[in-house]
């Protein structure tokens, strides 16, 4: 049965995007079907990080009125074909996304693709509650510091109360997913640690991601750390989340500072 | 001498600060106490529980909050003139 995710946070530029990007990817790669859904309206990137922002033709919202049919505004990845992105308009704004609009949109790729995963814009205003309408699960993008713990709380609650499965009394499926963790810092106590964040929270870990410029560099070139080099940490992360939210169990690794020294005397490349 | 664990938990340790910070500022946000219009709400009505009986300016009245960890302290200032009419009660 398909699955429903939205990648959300609250707070911005903690990594949702390059999250639905690497957490797509990884999942595609394991031969599910699997879309990216792209919620940020007037400000997409989501085309951008996985390199197909010159391939646009029609967007979500052409889809969500009519102007366009599903097939035509769905592109498929050149290098992974069960990866498939249904990319925002960059110029419209988020009124244009209608509540029966999208949820015509959501039914319909529910019954083509095993993993529907959404981009929600930052914020807790329509474009954020529309992302996170019809999800099955939640991922919560968070980063190792106040403001963003904060915000993830605040959307934890959002979650619990604006979802169509909270409505109807269900519970929704939560995880944080830890992004931008610098082992280093953590360990010298300038950076709040996983087991802080969690105790917070109080909700199961999906993954830690390290700050890596692995991360950087395949956004530059338009290819998710998971493709540009699988051995790096970055990648083996999100394809370990990936594999937890097929229901594996596996025990989360908190990356030390040591491998990074490691890297610096033995050279960048881990692979 | 150079005081070393000293002059590492100064330039270091602020992670075990934003923790508390965080779960006290949590615990008050997902709590009735959280909800941003409270205080506002809270002083209207005293306010107007008081005018009932004394006359006075609504300018005159403080509320204040402190969120702590275990318990938070609510404080209300009022400053009533003295010599004023008493209003008669119950009117």
């Amino acid at each position: 049965m398909a699955k429903v995710v939205v990648v959300t946070s609250g707070k911005g530029g903690v990594g949702k995007t390059t999250t639905t990007a690497g957490l797509g990817t990884a999942l595609a790669q394991s031969g599910q079907n699997v879309v990216v859904v792209d919620f940020d309206v007037g400000l997409r990137n989501l085309d951008l990080v996985l390199g197909a922002e010159r391939r646009v033709v029609f967007d979500f919202i052409n889809v969500v009125q009519g102007v366009a049919k599903l097939q035509q505004a769905l592109i498929r990845d050149k290098r992974l074909e069960t990866l498939h992105l249904l990319p925002a308009s960059q110029t419209r704004d988020k009124d244009a996304l209608t509540d029966e609009g999208v949820a015509r949109v959501i039914g319909e790729l529910r019954s083509r693709f095993d993993w529907i995963l959404c981009d929600s814009p930052a914020g807790i205003e329509r474009g954020a509650t529309l992302a996170m309408r019809h999800a099955d699960v939640a991922v919560i993008v968070t980063n190792p510091e106040v403001s963003s713990v904060r915000d993830s709380d605040r959307i934890i609650g959002i979650l619990d109360a604006k979802t169509e499965k909270a409505e109807k009394g269900e519970k929704i499926d939560k995880h944080i997913l830890i992004a931008r963790f610098d082992p280093a810092r953590a360990a010298r106590g300038e950076m709040l640690n996983i087991s802080d964040v969690l105790e917070i929270l109080s909700l199961p870990l999906l993954g830690i991601i390290p700050e890596s410029e692995e991360v950087l560099r395949s956004s530059n070139l338009g290819t998710p750390v998971v493709l540009n080099n699988p051995g790096s940490a970055a990648a083996r992360a999100y394809l370990e989340a990936a594999r937890r939210l097929m229901g594996e169990e596996l025990n989360v690794t908190v990356p030390s500072g040591k491998r990074g020294l490691f890297n610096k005397l033995f050279g960048r490349r881990a692979a | 001498m150079i005081n070393w664990s000293a002059f590492f938990k100064r330039s270091n340790s602020t992670a075990p600060v934003a923790r508390e910070r965080l779960q006290i500022l949590l615990a008050h946000e997902r709590s009735p106490l959280g909800r941003s219009d409270l205080i506002a709400a809270l002083k209207e009505e005293i306010l107007a529980a008081i005018s009932r009986h004394v006359e006075l300016d609504a300018d005159k009245v403080q509320v204040k909050m402190d969120r702590g960890a275990a318990v938070s302290t609510l404080e209300i200032e009022v400053e009533i003139p003295n010599g004023v009419t008493a209003l008669a009660a119950n009117s």
